[in-house]
């Protein structure tokens, strides 16, 4: 038997048909829904008097739009928003969905952070949401992405998805992790180093010792930005802490099902000798905590670099890095230490997990936000809120000066209340810097929540391990 | 969906790399629950100052391209989100052939779904039909998907490679959920054959 890649196996598992020509129907085992990217496909389905084939896969969360305020059990205020989640409400109910977690519910969440939580993600799996972000569910060895509403229609209605097999490419980080370097350290700098358009048509699979002594936590924040990267997925084979974090969980499965999966789930990896068609390697020892400085997620520097000429780059990225500047308000030279903030976000799909707020916490430990700045928390779900209110992290965090909000996507782009003003600078755990991203004409500059939590103890762009 | 054959129009030129998802559809757009009405915020803050009004150095405001039904960028556009509302965008406004040297994947897979063509060259021939697309109003390009060639104003003649699968559908204005419900059988062998082989799933 040829070696295959961890890829090549998910994929042969799932495969229902497939053409002469490539086109591929593929199987979809999870299918996960939101209120923004799903309204116009259950109108779709409606019109054509077509139903849900398996409401039983289908796990839908209100998270963009809801307010992060406590009061948000009066309902929201906005009546667009208000609208988008009534309409999942009312979709849900209508086309029968079976897991669907209300925006009052303790287990809402981002739907990112409720898949793995619920159980719902398992190794091996194909997974697909309306959202780029589905990227995170690799970090369990399932072959998850992004896809369009049309394609979200297609999936409700058929339980597969009509695509093409993309290319096999593999990033190694090597060696151990320095002191003060976390996941999130890890993901930008992979993008630095291949750009945005680096893993364009192809599944990467994350390997290597940096990546394997990652929590669970730590490899989803790698997985959520493989599409920064380009790549619509991100994989790493599954192991003992894959299975210990799955293990329990209200999805999972139980007895001897748990034996069957388990024996499947240890063939997951990829095959000594397989082929991949692109092959990047890092050395763990050369990534310092970084920053972007631009807007696209390859403007990553370290944080001890300087904002950089235009001029130093080439083709349509030197007339891209000048916007940027000028977008962001920077001027060549300037060291990154200096650049002085308004705003901290930790939060978001990238980083509002348990082990984030606790990695805030620890930086905190003794310290305060900054006066006038602010500074606000968002966990990924109410479960991560609840255990972090139970571990007393909620309470020190508060004390700091933090505001300690309600789950949702929140400040990661916007669509709810949690927005910048023009001009404001934010240090943001969250996992784009476009322009008008977190709010029109504010900057973002994307980093780990060790490091935004130093910038929100100085109000600057802080090296983490000055403080440690 | 409508189909794609053949489409003679004017070509915008926007020669900037890495166009995001963000800046062809800001996230208040994406509010609706509706497909059509988009075109207003398509490159929103491109094209509006904070007071909503037009920026007239930005492409689309001038007027030798209010009309333009093919835009011609830089690499890698469209990445970013997963959001169909940039495609619908592209639509409502007017745009039905997007020609760059890449896409992002979601972005390039959406526009199919739309009647939308997205057309990879090699650099060297995007800048042909963006220098052609400079010319204005008066440089019309004709895009004829079964020739698979553009053709510019000046009678240049550019081949460009597409999916045979997806060819097929554009031309046809195809639905996709058709397509595969006409497979139904082979979706229930699999789900009957993955029910005892991953029963935990």
């Amino acid at each position: 038997m040829p070696a295959k890649t961890l890829y090549d196996k998910i994929w042969d598992a799932h495969l229902v048909h497939e053409a002469e020509d490539g086109t591929a129907l593929l199987y979809i085992d999870r299918h996960l829904v939101h209120e923004v990217t799903s309204p116009q496909a259950f109108e779709g389905l409606r019109m054509a008097g077509r139903k849900v084939r398996a409401p039983e896969r289908t796990i839908a969360v209100p998270d963009h739009n809801v307010p992060t305020s406590a009061d948000r059990a009066q309902g929201i205020e906005n009546p667009e928003s208000r609208l988008q989640v009534e309409t999942l409400d009312r979709n849900a109910r209508e086309f029968g969905l079976m897991h669907y977690y209300e925006m009052n519910d303790i287990r809402q969440g981002i739907v990112h952070i409720v898949g793995p939580e619920q159980g719902w993600t398992l190794p091996g799996m194909t997974v697909v949401c309306g959202d780029s972000h589905t990227a995170t569910h690799g970090a369990f060895g399932a072959l998850a992405h992004g896809i369009g509403t049309s394609e979200v229609e297609h999936v409700l209605a058929t339980q597969t998805l009509i695509t093409r097999k993309s290319k096999n490419m593999k990033v190694e980080v090597t060696g151990t992790l320095p002191p003060g370097v976390t996941a999130k350290d890890i993901t930008l700098s992979v993008i630095g180093a291949t750009g945005t358009a680096g893993g364009t048509g192809h599944v990467i699979e994350y390997c290597g010792e940096a990546i394997r002594s990652l929590s669970m936590e730590g490899r989803m924040t790698v997985c959520n930005m493989a599409i920064e990267g380009g790549a619509r997925a991100g994989l790493i084979a599954p192991d003992e802490k894959t299975f210990a974090y799955v293990m329990g969980r209200p999805h999972a499965p139980k007895g001897a099902q748990w034996e069957a999966a388990l024996a499947w789930w240890k063939t997951l990896f990829s095959d000594e000798g397989a082929h991949f068609d692109k092959v990047v390697t890092l050395r763990a020892e050369d990534i310092a905590p970084v920053v972007t400085w631009g807007t696209s997620p390859e403007d990553v520097l370290p944080i001890t670099g300087t904002v950089p000429d235009p001029d130093s780059f080439s083709g349509g990225k030197v007339e891209a890095a000048r916007r940027s500047l000028d977008y962001m308000g920077l001027t060549p030279g300037t060291r990154l230490q200096d650049v002085a903030i308004d705003t901290v976000f930790i939060g978001s799909c990238t980083n509002g997990r348990i082990e984030d707020l606790r990695e805030v916490a620890r930086i905190m430990e003794g310290r305060r936000v900054k006066d006038g700045l602010r500074a606000m928390i968002v966990p990924g779900s109410g479960l991560v809120r609840a255990q972090a209110e139970e571990e007393g992290i909620a309470q020190k965090l508060q004390e700091a000066g933090f505001e300690w909000r309600m789950a949702g996507c929140s400040m990661c782009l916007g669509m709810n209340p949690d927005q910048l003003k023009p001009g404001e600078r934010c240090a943001s755990t969250s996992n784009r810097n476009f322009e008008g991203r977190q709010g029109r004409g504010g900057r973002t500059h994307l980093m780990s929540p060790a490091m935004a939590a130093a910038a929100a103890i100085t109000g600057r762009l802080t090296d983490v391990r000055e403080l440690a | 969906m409508q189909p794609f054959t053949t489409l003679t129009g004017v070509a915008a030129p926007l020669p900037q790399v890495n166009v995001d998802t963000d800046m062809i559809i800001p996230k208040q757009y994406l509010k609706t629950i509706e497909r059509t009405g988009l075109g207003k915020g398509l490159f929103d803050e491109m094209r509006y100052d904070e007071e909503g009004n037009e920026r007239p150095d930005f492409v689309l405001n001038q007027p030798a391209y209010r009309n333009a039904e093919v835009l011609v960028a830089g690499e890698n556009f469209g990445c970013g989100s997963s959001r169909e509302h940039a495609p619908w965008a592209l639509l409502d406004f007017g745009i039905r052939c997007v020609i760059a040297p890449s896409f992002a994947d979601i972005f390039f897979n959406n526009c199919f779904k739309n009647g939308i063509l997205p057309i990879v060259l090699p650099q060297e021939q995007v800048d042909i039909v963006m220098e052609d697309a400079r010319r204005g109003a008066n440089a019309r390009v004709t895009v004829d998907l079964e020739a698979q060639t553009i053709t510019t104003s000046d009678g240049t003649v550019i081949s460009f490679e597409v999916e045979p699968f997806r060819k097929h559908c554009l031309l046809n204005g195809l639905d996709d959920i058709g397509l595969s419900l006409q497979k139904a059988a082979a979706i229930d062998a699999f789900e009957a054959q993955a029910a005892t082989a991953r029963p935990w799933v």
